[in-house]
């Protein structure tokens, strides 16, 4: 079994670098049937890679100990679902689940691009199959996931695994990464298609809405997975609250912030034929970023809380990214007579403009995330003390950085293209304006005197309001016209123009959001130790401890603590925060209880015994707002959703930067 | 050209501002990383500064009293005390015999106060005899 694993990535790799060099010499030299038997091999590849998982898989499943990777990552008794989720577990196999994904996008990619594209469709292959090429050296030759347990020269079998790092034994955990690697994995595709035009010269500008798409699908999946882990690490203690700003955490956001700027910048380049050489940087620079996020999980580089696997990969990663950067920039230089804008900015007060400033702050955010995250490295190489940056930096700069792009959110739809009169921001901004600023006068009455935290509800509802004015006069207009209700005109509305009405719906989960980042202006923690029977209060709760439990089960043992919680004497409920600890790893994890409601969160922790075992060690924390991120991520995703549902009546793919009507029609606020 | 002065003092202005509050940041918030070693030889230097020191949990070393955690690092047989005042709770990584990194300050006492530890599975776990494989690590991402 085992063998035929390591071959069928053995031939894997072997029918890519075919793949790779037929497509790369058979676009060049346009001969249809070299490019054709690329095409083949990408198909074969996806078939010997899904061969290879699924051995592995069966090796995690039936607890085949002979195997490293299983002896390490699996034992017998763990629950099924976590057992599979073993494949990405450790490094060797959460390798072969990225080659896995990459040949499972490049076949779909084949596929579907059988009769399109043609003209450059040989150099996306060769793109794909490159970068497979290279992440199959590694399954190959570096990270096998197929080594074998050995004592001389038989093999031999673990009694039992050492289990699944109790950390990711959790049901977020178990599809959080999956989530990111479709992102990560995703973003080769755009990437490729882009490079591909580039080398071919393409003159027609369609596939920009083939790999739309896919931008926004990969996009959707980068969220989803960067959300589920601020969800598990929420949820799972030990990561400090649902964002830390840690190295890892970093690496999934670079390219997420990189995408949602060119999502959005490339809507110039469709409208307007501008900003042709800035897409074209930015979504390679967006696959870079998703390969260097690779990298600095795997190499140590930077130290994090998430422990690291360390391992020689590394070099081979540095080497890649050299490569990818160096074929980047070449590329781009050599072609830039075809990248040439076809229009100018003409006002600072215009949609252009605004596009530009969302860009150049999304941007600039990256940047300040890459340099955070590798400023130890960075200082090092220039003065040789290694200096490193935590949350403070990175809040001071990404906090005014949020809420500017979070204003332009609400600006950015309402104003015209080209220029914008007095007339039109009054109308659209003065009533928001208004509300917000008495929103913002009121909450400081109230006692609110954190400047961010003001200024960012002012702008939530600022921008909330613009979105609201959107659907409403649109909707007006549909009622009077059709007959309809207003929000059965609203939702016809949005049916008309996917694009532009369910780019505002994650607008609107946007701003969702930052109403509950903005309540951690207000957390409150307190730590206490306290004996069975014993009372405390935070906040508005008073808390008493009724009883500590213990037990165990085959996968680990635990012990918690019952909390009776009451508000004003009155009881409200019961929290149950657990602690386990798992024998197969010797390794201990806390399972926090939560009184999730909209307008604020009870957090409980069972820390553990004192010393002497008399008292138990509670911290409690309070999150104002918190479940409002998780409520914004349902509307982000479902706004996400609706634009990718065509349109019921055709937008023409034609630029109107002369018709208002029509310009109106196709200012698709999207993300 | 008038459109585009405009456009260079905006962009200028919003660079700036961050560059600042950047600049800042790194100020009031640059950590150093020092080996316990390390620590010694820079005797009263070290004290104020916001330092960043690594090392093993000493076996048996932690003791929980009063909100407070104590416990001793040790690199080596350089021995380093810790009081660990954080509000955060402690990573389930952290114990006995875990690499622990401490962030904090080195108090007049010689007692290093940390603010925040990171913590890594302990050395056994990761290597044992035969299997070469690594660390446990969080599914890649």
């Amino acid at each position: 079994m085992e063998n035929l694993g390591a071959l069928s990535i053995l031939l894997a790799f072997c029918l890519a670098v075919y793949a790779f060099a037929a497509s790369a010499v058979g676009g060049w030299l346009k001969k249809p049937y070299l490019v054709v038997s690329g095409e083949r091999a990408v198909l074969a590849v996806f078939a010997l890679l899904t061969t290879a998982s699924a051995i592995l898989v069966y090796g995690l499943l039936s607890g085949d100990f002979r195997m490293v990777y299983v002896a390490a990552h699996s034992n017998r008794d763990m629950p099924l679902l976590y057992k599979f989720a073993a494949w990405w577990g450790g490094q060797e196999g959460s390798l072969l689940l990225w080659s896995w994904l990459l040949s499972l996008y490049a076949a779909i990619v084949v596929l579907t691009n059988r009769r399109r594209h043609r003209s450059f469709l040989p150099y996306v292959t060769a793109t794909l199959m490159g970068t497979q090429v290279f992440f199959l050296i590694l399954n190959a030759f570096i990270a096998s996931p197929f080594k074998m347990l050995a004592v001389g020269r038989e093999i031999t079998a673990a009694a039992d695994g050492r289990g699944l790092n109790p950390l990711l034994q959790y049901w977020a955990m178990a599809i959080h990464p999956p989530m990111l690697y479709l992102g990560y994995v995703g973003f080769v595709v755009p990437f490729a298609f882009a490079l591909g035009a580039l080398i071919a010269r393409e003159p027609d500008e369609s596939w920009l809405r083939t790999i739309r798409r896919w931008t926004l699908i990969t996009w959707l999946f980068q969220s989803c997975g960067i959300l589920l882990g601020a969800g598990w690490a929420y949820a799972v203690l030990g990561w400090g609250g649902y964002w830390g700003w840690d190295p890892v955490e970093n690496a999934s956001l670079l390219p997420w912030i990189t995408a949602t700027a060119y999502i959005h910048s490339v809507m110039m380049q469709e409208k307007k034929g501008m900003m042709k050489v800035w897409n074209i940087v930015l979504i390679s620079a967006t696959f870079w970023l998703c390969i260097f996020g690779t990298f600095l999980t795997r190499s140590g580089v930077v130290s994090s809380v998430h422990a690291f696997a360390q391992s020689e990969i590394g070099h081979w990663f540095v080497g890649f990214l050299a490569l990818i950067a160096g074929v980047c920039v070449f590329v781009i230089l050599n072609r830039l007579d075809y990248l040439k804008s076809e229009a100018r900015l003409e006002s600072v007060v215009s949609r252009e403009s605004s596009f530009l400033f969302n860009n150049l702050l999304l941007l600039v955010s990256c940047f300040a995330v890459l340099w955070g995250t590798l400023f130890p490295v960075i200082s090092e190489a220039f003065t040789g003390e290694k200096i490193s940056v935590d949350t403070l930096f990175f809040n001071r700069v990404q906090v005014p950085i949020g809420l500017m792009l979070l204003f332009l959110t609400g600006v950015a739809p309402l104003v015209a293209w080209r220029r914008t009169s007095v007339a039109s921001l009054k109308r659209n901004f003065l009533f928001p304006g208004a509300g917000a600023l008495v929103l913002m006068g009121a909450l400081f009455a109230a006692g609110v005197r954190h400047f961010y935290a003001l200024v960012c509800f002012g702008l939530c509802l600022f921008v909330a309001w613009t979105i609201f004015l959107e659907f409403y006069r649109g909707a007006r207009a549909i009622r009077v016209r059709a007959g309809l209700s207003l929000p059965a005109a609203a939702v016809e509305l949005t049916r008309r123009n996917t694009r532009r009405y369910g780019g505002y719906t994650v607008h609107m989960g946007i701003v969702l959001m930052f109403v509950g980042f903005a309540g951690a202006a207000f957390n409150q923690h307190k730590q206490v130790e306290t004996v069975v029977g014993g009372t405390f209060d935070i906040g508005r709760y008073q808390l008493k401890v009724r009883e500590l439990r213990e037990g165990a089960n085959p996968n680990y043992v635990w012990n918690h603590a019952v909390i009776d919680v009451f508000v004003r004497g009155e009881p409200v409920g019961v929290l149950e925060p657990e602690r386990r600890f798992y024998p197969a790893s010797e390794q201990g994890t806390s399972e926090v209880a939560i009184r999730r409601r909209l307008n604020e969160d009870l957090y409980l922790n069972f820390a553990g015994m004192t010393d002497d075992q008399s008292k138990a060690v509670i911290q409690a924390y309070v999150f104002p707002l918190v479940s409002w991120i998780w409520i914004g991520f349902w509307v982000l995703l479902a706004g996400t959703l609706i634009c990718l549902t065509p349109s019921r009546v055709k937008v023409r793919g034609t630029r109107a930067g002369e018709e208002p009507e029509l310009a109106a029609e196709m200012a698709a606020a999207e993300r | 050209m008038k459109t585009y002065g405009k456009f260079a003092a905006l962009i200028l202005v919003v660079i700036g501002t961050l560059v600042w509050l950047a600049a800042g940041g790194v100020r009031d918030s640059g950590t150093y990383y020092k080996t316990i070693g390390e620590l010694r030889q820079m005797g009263a230097e070290a004290q104020g500064k916001r330092l960043r020191v690594g090392g093993d949990v000493e076996e048996g070393s932690i003791v929980r009293t009063g909100g407070q955690v104590r416990f001793v690092l040790h690199q080596e047989n350089l021995r380093l005390n810790v009081i660990y005042e954080g509000t955060d709770p402690l990573p389930d990584t952290f114990r006995d015999g875990a690499q622990a990194l401490a962030d904090g300050k080195m108090g007049p006492d010689g007692v290093f106060r940390a603010s925040k530890i990171q913590a890594k599975c302990a050395s056994k776990y990761e290597a044992k005899p035969g299997t070469g494989a690594a660390a446990p690590s969080r599914a890649g991402v």
